[in-house]
């Protein structure tokens, strides 16, 4: 199945936004996430599923004014 | 304590029960806020941090790279100098952008404060200040601590208030023109409309006489990035502004003297000799 994953297309045979994650190396990262434009918080993410062509965004940390 | 004249008690008694700024309940020593951005280094900007007594910095949150996790390094950057951080919503152009954004900070920084950020042109780095209102309605209802970044605008301010500010970041001057306080004149309107609000002075300072005049003017304090960041040497820079706004305060505290169009002789003219 092909996702957005920050703006980037991507493979994935994750079927949830945990599992994605995992796959990105970023499980255990601080991140937030949002699934096609709305926000879902960390404990929702095992229970969110992914759909073909999702878009998801996966944000970190980052200096600023 | 704003309007507190100096008879009342000594100046160090004044400064020490003026001095703390409270935001949404936190009581906080300095009154300079420190953008975290464009620093030639991490360590640049830890030095700065540093040498500054800046107890609140802003922060962003930006794409993770799985390769680089550049955000992981930066975070634990932050974590470590036990600094208070508020979370922007910096190249916001839409109220559900600013929104999500912020609730995605709420949870990777841990804290219920966001500076707001809604932006209306590239060039400019205007507020737009409708969608301001909006999305810090919206914030607020969900329980955040909104910083709104705003311009001087009266009106705005009080739709702000309206939708559950406690605080005001109006502008000095576009975000990193380094100009100063731009529109005077509106500034003083905003500083004498609202004399109970929290007002930091947020974007557009250059040099730490522009932080110094607000802090003179009654601003509460300002928050500094490029003037600082971009300076040949940013944690000099800092230190300087730092003590800009100690100076700027300890003014407002001391009442500064009003300005007159004519000469008046500091001098005493009783008694001179008469040698014409």
């Amino acid at each position: 199945m092909r996702i957005i994953v920050n703006g980037s297309s991507r493979d994935t045979a994750a079927q949830d936004l945990a599992s994605v994650l995992a796959e990105l190396g970023l499980g255990g990262a601080v991140v937030a996430t949002a699934l096609n434009g709305q926000f879902v918080p960390s404990s929702a993410r095992g229970a969110t599923r992914i759909t073909e062509g999702d878009r998801l965004e996966v944000l970190a940390p980052m200096q600023g004014g | 304590m704003r309007e507190q004249s100096a008879t009342d008690s000594g100046v160090g008694g004044m400064l020490s029960a003026a001095s703390m700024l409270k935001l949404y309940g936190v009581g906080l020593r300095s009154r300079l806020l420190l953008g975290t951005s464009r620093y030639p280094s991490p360590a640049i900007l830890t030095e700065a941090i540093r040498s500054s007594g800046v107890e609140v910095v802003t922060v962003s949150l930006r794409r993770e790279s799985s390769g680089e996790r550049a955000g992981q390094g930066f975070w634990s950057i932050i974590r470590e100098l036990g600094v208070r951080v508020l979370p922007n919503t910096a190249g916001c152009h839409s109220v559900k952008e600013a929104v999500t954004t912020a609730q995605m900070a709420r949870e990777v920084f841990g804290t219920s404060w966001v500076k707001l950020e809604v932006i209306g042109d590239d060039d400019t780095l205007q507020p737009e200040v409708f969608g301001l209102v909006e999305a810090a309605r919206i914030l607020a209802a969900e329980g955040f601590e909104v910083f709104p970044y705003t311009t001087e605008d009266l009106s705005v301010a009080d739709r702000l208030l309206d939708a559950g500010c406690r605080v005001l970041m109006p502008w000095g001057a576009p975000i990193g023109s380094g100009r100063g306080l731009n529109n005077l004149f509106a500034l003083k309107a905003l500083r004498a409309r609202f004399p109970d609000v929290p007002l930091i002075i947020d974007a557009g300072l250059g040099v730490p006489s522009h932080a110094a005049q607000a802090l003179e003017l009654g601003f509460d304090a300002v928050l500094i990035n490029t003037a600082v960041a971009e300076a040949a040497h940013p944690a000099q820079m800092a230190a300087a502004f730092a003590r800009a706004v100690e100076a700027g305060l300890a003014a407002r505290l001391a009442g500064p003297m009003e300005p007159r169009d004519m000469a008046v002789p500091s001098t005493p003219v009783v008694g001179k000799a008469f040698l014409g």
